[in-house]
């Protein structure tokens, strides 16, 4: 037999199929999407100044030939590891790839961007450019998808993103990306950086805590009494669809009358705006999913080993800490996970009514047309989120583990 | 060993059980017999005070059991039920471990206790002792469940229909199983099933419940040669069913002719009328000569006393 009959997809009349087909379609279709990109967009633009946008200038124009062709051949050795009969060490030699890939493209737009600025004005900004974003995106895709394949293990999958993330950290530390609008965007505000991601990750525990302290307590009396349900479910729904702008205006009249109303409250920084009402507003929209999971895990306990914890005599507070909470654990966790990287998420909004963090560089990025500092803003924030998804998803497959 | 007295339960207009009263005694096998809502398990419940009762008392080892804390009073008693209720998240060991370590007891003794119950149950503790319960096929889950209701070595053990989900080989085994421990260690089992050939199989008292009341209440003998009502008559399958369980459940012994004498292979006094009648159908005889346990002759036995 040859390759192609052994493929998934030997079912198809003969008559439609030139060559061998793939045993992954994932790769072949991020493939083309890359060719695609490569020959219609730039891989970095170049701009006479800050605020203007700028010239596309494609990859193989942008970056030197040695790397330029080591991309490409990348691309094809990992095109070609999707026509391999799979088996576990395929998958990890396609992720291995795929990652070498993804720090090749960041390294390749820091050379095109010191190659294109040292030929320009000192004015000139070197941005990022589209078929960059789409080859980086494709790789990752690539690298997750065949990490997912190989079925590799929480040890792994951290070691993995842990040398993606050092390899990075080894260039910028190295200057590689200096020459970027981005990184100069960065170097003029490094401190303001510094502190916004640290203001970020504090908005985000501020709220997620105290909704987990909230909310945990609320889904285990729901989950008690069913007649709660209804009604309980009903206000934080109602929470849910109210615009987080919206709540952010709805919350600054009270406040602020209540600042005023008593000065020391005031003077510990509440009011109308800045952090106070971001916090709450985070901390209500938390509520749901909290409160949802908490009875979905709780209500989700077999109730065969819930009656056998009674008949055998643990008390109630032995039934919950042993048996149901265990079991509960897999959904709490998911459900931490769900708030927590959509509190990353709304505290970038969170910016414009004055409580800092990541989004005050998303607005003024918006106030000044400036691309690149708004991406200041938001890759940080996007990179919050991936990692809290990560590291959550991880807890919750461990637990499920513990309470299969 | 249990007193029920005038216990009667209430759910809305409905009275599940209606002032019902049973004295189990002792070391007995009491099987609590009847269709889906006669109360049988409403009332198995209410001796662990899984379910409240609305009137009346109930005794176990003469001591009251609304006078002992619910949880105490489950410690002491065994609780085995048809899903098994096995704790997935916990390891064989562990769940066998449930009621010793609420008990208190030091963990070597837990530890040995283990041991002897898996081997109580014929799974080999160093195979089984780690495994989880998904690991086990259901038979072998329901051991554990039955070992985890004998592990603090309870007097009183309560089971609602713990056969009811495994398939017929694996119910006759464990059957055989629970009926070889409770006769070795001679507990006070309480078993609720809807199946009448397990009660027939398996008990010493049967009560036959319907609508929450008894409606019989007696040795499974009697129970088929005289029906109190049309219904029990109706539950335990007509006459002819009832012949064959009533020649299962008489020993040679009883129809023995002492001292007669008889040709070929002989029966144990042991042996039931029905084994009797399936030696002579094979053996196209009507008359086989009856040993006791150690083979001395004690006489003969024939078609005619089989169905006397």
């Amino acid at each position: 037999m040859t390759a192609a009959a052994d493929s998934p997809f030997s079912k198809a009349p003969d008559a439609f199929s030139f060559g061998p087909r793939p045993y992954n379609l994932v790769i072949p279709v991020l493939f083309a999407v890359s060719v695609a990109a490569v020959l219609a967009t730039g891989f970095v633009a170049i701009a006479p100044n800050r605020l203007v946008s700028g010239r596309p200038i494609g990859l193989f124009t942008a970056a030197s030939l040695p790397l330029a062709a080591t991309i490409a051949g990348l691309g094809v050795m990992l095109l070609a590891t999707a026509f391999v009969p799979p088996r576990p060490s395929l998958h990890r030699v396609t992720a291995i790839i795929a990652g070498a890939l993804v720090l090749l493209l960041l390294a390749t737009s820091g050379e095109a961007a010191t190659t294109m600025a040292s030929s320009a004005t000192g004015l000139a900004r070197v941005s990022l450019g589209a078929s960059f974003w789409i080859l980086t995106g494709a790789a990752a895709l690539a690298a997750v998808d065949a990490v997912q394949r190989a079925a590799a293990g929480p040890g792994e999958q951290i070691a993995a993103i842990a040398i993606i993330a050092a390899g990075f950290a080894a260039m910028a530390h190295a200057g590689v990306f200096d020459a970027l609008s981005l990184a100069r965007e960065y170097q003029a505000r490094q401190t303001l950086f510094a502190t916004a991601l640290l203001r970020h990750i504090v908005l985000v525990v501020a709220a997620v805590a105290p909704a987990v302290l909230i909310g945990f307590p609320l889904g285990v009396a729901a989950a008690r009494r069913p007649g709660w349900q209804g009604p309980v479910f009903a206000v934080l729904n109602l929470l849910q669809t109210v615009p987080s702008i919206a709540l952010f205006g709805l919350l600054l009249v009270p406040l602020s009358a209540l600042a005023t109303a008593i000065p020391t409250l005031g003077a510990l920084g509440i009011g109308g705006v800045g952090a106070a009402p971001a916090i709450i507003a985070l901390i209500l929209y938390a509520l749901l999913p909290i409160v949802r999971n908490t009875v979905a895990g709780l209500t989700g306990v077999d109730a065969a080993a819930f009656d056998a914890a009674r008949g055998m005599g643990m008390t109630p507070r032995q039934r919950f800490w042993q048996v149901e909470l265990p079991l509960a654990l897999p959904l709490l966790l998911a459900g931490l996970r769900i708030v927590t990287v959509q509190a990353i998420g709304l505290a970038v909004v969170a910016a414009l009514i004055g409580a800092g963090g990541l989004g005050s560089f998303v607005f003024q990025g918006l106030g000044q047309y400036a691309a690149d500092l708004v991406l200041l803003g938001a890759l940080p924030a996007i990179g919050l989120a991936l990692l809290a998804n990560f590291l959550l998803q991880i807890a919750a497959g461990l637990a499920a583990r513990q309470s299969r | 060993m249990i007193e029920i007295e005038g216990v009667s339960k209430i759910y809305g207009d409905r009275r599940v059980v209606d002032d019902l009263s049973l004295s189990i005694p002792e070391g007995s096998f009491c099987v609590f017999l009847g269709p889906s809502g006669c109360g049988k398990s409403t009332t198995l419940r209410m001796i662990n005070r899984l379910v409240p009762f609305d009137s009346g008392t109930i005794r176990v080892g003469g001591d009251d059991i609304r006078q002992i804390r619910p949880e105490a009073l489950r410690r002491r008693i065994g609780y085995a039920i048809q899903s098994t209720g096995l704790f997935p998240h916990w390891r064989i060991q562990d769940n066998i471990a449930t009621v010793p370590r609420l008990l208190g007891w030091p963990s070597q003794r837990v530890r040995d206790r283990v041991t002897e119950l898996l081997e109580l149950f014929r799974l080999d503790p160093e195979t089984y002792r780690l495994k989880f319960p998904q690991q086990l096929s259901g038979g072998e889950q329901q051991r554990v469940g039955v070992a985890r209701a004998l592990a603090a070595d309870p007097d009183l053990l309560l089971m609602d229909e713990p056969f009811a989900a495994v398939d017929p080989i694996t119910r006759a085994a464990l059957q055989g199983e629970i009926l070889r421990i409770q006769r070795d260690t001679k507990k006070t089992v309480v078993f609720v099933t809807h199946d009448i050939e397990e009660a027939l199989r398996l008990a010493t008292d049967i009560a036959v419940l319907d609508h929450g009341r008894v409606v019989q209440w007696g040795k499974p003998v009697e129970l088929l040669e005289h029906p109190a009502n049309e219904f029990v008559t109706r539950f335990v399958g007509g006459v002819d069913a009832s012949a064959f369980s009533l020649l299962s459940l008489r020993k040679v012994a009883e129809r023995l002719q002492p001292g007669a004498a008889a040709e070929g292979e002989p029966l144990s006094a042991d042996a039931s009328l029905r084994d009797a009648l399936a030696a002579m159908t094979a053996r196209h005889v009507d008359r086989l000569p009856v040993v006791d346990a150690a083979g001395q002759p004690l006489g003969a036995v024939t078609l005619a006393d089989l169905v006397r």
